[in-house]
């Protein structure tokens, strides 16, 4: 990061630490006056509200670890225990495991806000890849996650999963070998997803840390899609963003909170609630809905390796996103014809999410190969050619001329910073 | 727009007809009306105690109860006294003694239900092959939940007549395959109520199944009412949040 001027303090004990490791400066630097276009819409809120699932997740996580048992014998009685006899244990499991799903659903809607307004064009590549990765992580993650409570979808699922690493030639069986640490999914497999469930979160704030690093040196894209050019485009992180955040925080929490108190396992299998049986395969295995998308690509090609890599590319061909669209306009607004391609592919997805709870025969494959193909289209083929087709609509001059009525004055906190400068 | 139209229009075409495909394989299940459902419904306390003297006397037989503690019963209105009754009805298996042996001794409230067989093996060794599944959960391990619960026991009916049943099968009609080990075990007047109420199949199969819900979930009414209060909690947060921000965005324009 660049050279940050410090700021002066009115405590002391707050300056003499700052001025031997200038963290006040920083946390004031990158939260009370990072400026943030003043166009941004509540969209831009869902990746606030996906760094406080990431807190409530390791919160609620660290005092289900001190309750669970990771041995398979032990492994669903353990979590049943916390339901019945912890105190509040119902309430810390049930906010743990509809908060995956939440912080999923907060997570693809902050990903399709990025598509919509391209906010992963120049300069924010670095910013949208380590999200890619951060995505990647997280549905390591949420996998391994579902396998420890040790019912039949948290077994068959890990079957199914671990399996897919042995269509790779060569490395996949070693893989798979080490995934299993034995010659199936037995206790190692859980003993070992049980500690990397545990450490992959932490992975993860790490990884957001450096996501947000990235987002600070260039900034908040905004729905018009063009740079801010002074104070008068932007507002000052605190209060403006602040609060607004918080008003949406407190909306996502209210549906949250719904989902735990009156419908805690809608979102669950209920074939979870049996343990965990080797002799006796479910009749559909099915992965947590925020998998079946990839779950229908894997399915749809009718080789292993190929539904495999279909799978795995789908997620990795993001990061080549900002390479791919060749368009210099960022935002959707701006783009007539890509808008409408980005809302088919919006369906696609969730066409796909649908194909992938069903079973994988009949019209639900046929569904799902198409969908699949159209997923790949957009992306190799529609975005390039639309980049240098597209007649896009002419952009406006800057933020504030397209938003403020008469100009409209700066923000409050804009002008103090640089009287706060010692 | 009008290719986004057509999209979602082929879209929902396509979704409606898989959709109805998928439909007439499946059973349906009714939805019954229960006391304890939606966001303010609490559990049945009368219907889930009958539910429990049926269990007791029926269901016991053959399915075990492993996760379920006796005293979780306060929670449907069993007294201490009750519930250290209830318990002592029961005998445990303990030990070692100092002299290293296993003793029998009555149940206590904190014991959880002694199942009725020692293994799988055994309770299917008495159950002409089939495994009497465990009821701890069966209200949340079934898709339909106690819908599911009340459809099954009701749904005891004769074969249809190109429905050939195997030997010592049971036809039912939302069991999945139709052909269970599980006989019709649900009879009218079957059980006698303590509190007068006519046992009927129908209001058995209520019972059980608002029992079973008890026991699947026996936080169900603390967690209802927690719900109620941290959703009114943040409501009024979210309209103070609200308040604020546009009295803070107001100055900016």
């Amino acid at each position: 990061m660049a050279q940050v001027q410090a700021t002066k303090f009115k405590n002391p004990v707050v300056n003499w630490i700052d001025s031997r490791l200038p963290i006040f400066t920083m946390l004031d630097h990158e939260y009370n006056h990072y400026p943030m276009p003043r166009n941004v819409n509540y969209l831009w809120a869902f990746g606030a509200i996906a760094g406080i699932m990431l807190m409530i997740m390791i919160a609620t996580g660290l005092f289900l670890a001190m309750q669970y048992s990771s041995h398979t014998s032990l492994a669903f009685d353990s979590v049943e225990r916390i339901m019945r006899d912890v105190n509040y244990g119902w309430l810390i499991r049930y906010v743990h495991a509809n908060g995956a799903s939440m912080f999923f659903i907060a997570v693809y809607i902050h990903m399709f806000r990025a598509l919509y307004y391209g906010s992963y064009k120049a300069p924010r590549e670095i910013l949208w890849i380590l999200g890619v990765i951060i995505f990647l992580v997280m549905m390591g993650t949420a996998f391994m996650g579902y396998v420890l409570p040790w019912g039949q979808m948290s077994f068959w699922g890990a079957t199914v999963i671990t399996n897919l690493f042995s269509a790779f030639p060569i490395v996949g069986d070693p893989i798979v070998t080490l995934l299993w640490g034995g010659f199936s999914v037995d206790n190692p497999t859980l003993n070992r997803f049980f500690a990397l469930h545990f450490l992959l979160p932490f992975v993860l704030l790490g990884l957001v840390i450096l996501h947000t690093a990235a987002l600070h040196v260039c900034g908040s894209n905004n729905p018009l899609g063009i740079d801010a050019k002074g104070p008068q485009d932007t507002v000052p992180f605190n209060p403006y963003v602040t609060v607004k955040d918080g008003f949406a925080v407190v909306i996502f929490l209210i549906v949250y909170a719904a989902f735990v108190f009156f419908m805690p396992n809608y979102m669950g299998h209920p074939d979870n609630y049996i343990p965990a049986n080797p002799l006796v395969t479910p009749a559909h295995i099915v992965p947590e809905w925020y998998f079946l998308p990839f779950y229908a690509m894997l399915r749809a090609i009718p080789d292993k390796l190929g539904g495999v890599l279909a799978m795995f590319g789908s997620i990795a061909l993001l990061a080549f996103l900002p390479w791919l669209d060749r368009s210099k306009v960022r935002s959707c607004k701006f783009r007539p014809v890509y808008r409408q391609f980005f809302w088919i592919l919006a369906i696609d997805a969730l066409i796909l999410g649908y194909a992938g709870s069903q079973p994988a025969e009949g019209s639900w494959l046929l569904i799902a190969r198409v969908g699949t193909f159209y997923y790949f289209f957009h992306f190799l083929v529609l975005l390039p050619v639309l980049g240098k087709l597209e007649r896009t609509r002419p952009l406006p001059n800057s933020i504030s001329e397209s938003v403020l009525k008469g100009g409209g004055g700066i923000a409050a906190g804009a002008h103090a910073k640089p009287m706060e400068k010692a | 727009m009008r290719a986004l139209k057509t999209a979602i229009l082929s879209a929902a075409l396509a979704l409606g007809i898989a959709g109805a495909a998928q439909a007439s394989e499946g059973v349906h299940i009714p939805k019954q009306n229960w006391p304890h459902a939606g966001i303010f419904g609490t559990i049945d306390k009368a219907a889930a105690q009958r539910g429990f003297q049926i269990y007791k006397e029926v269901c016991s037989a053959c399915h075990s109860m492993r996760l379920v503690p006796i005293r979780t019963l306060a929670g449907i209105g069993f007294t201490e006294d009750e519930l250290k009754g209830i318990a002592a009805g029961y005998e445990m298996t303990a030990g070692p003694n100092d002299a290293g042996e296993m003793f029998k001794r009555p149940g206590l409230p904190a014991d959880r239900f002694p199942s009725p067989f020692p293994n799988d093996q055994a309770a299917r060794a008495s159950n002409n092959g089939a495994l009497p599944p465990d009821l701890s959960l069966m209200a949340k391990a079934r898709v339909g939940g106690e819908d599911y619960i009340y459809a099954f026991l009701t749904g005891f009916e004769e074969p249809p007549a190109d429905v050939h049943l195997m030997d010592g099968m049971n036809y039912n009609k939302v069991f999945p395959g139709h052909q269970v080990g599980m006989p019709n075990i649900l009879q009218p007047d079957g059980v006698t109520y303590a509190d007068g109420t006519k046992a009927t199949v129908e209001q058995e199969a209520h019972d059980v199944a608002t029992f079973l819900t008890f026991v699947a979930e026996p936080h169900l009414d603390a967690r209802k009412q927690m719900g109620v209060k941290v959703i009114l909690f943040l409501l009024v947060l979210a309209g103070l949040m609200y308040a604020t921000k546009r009295k803070l965005w107001s100055t900016l324009h």
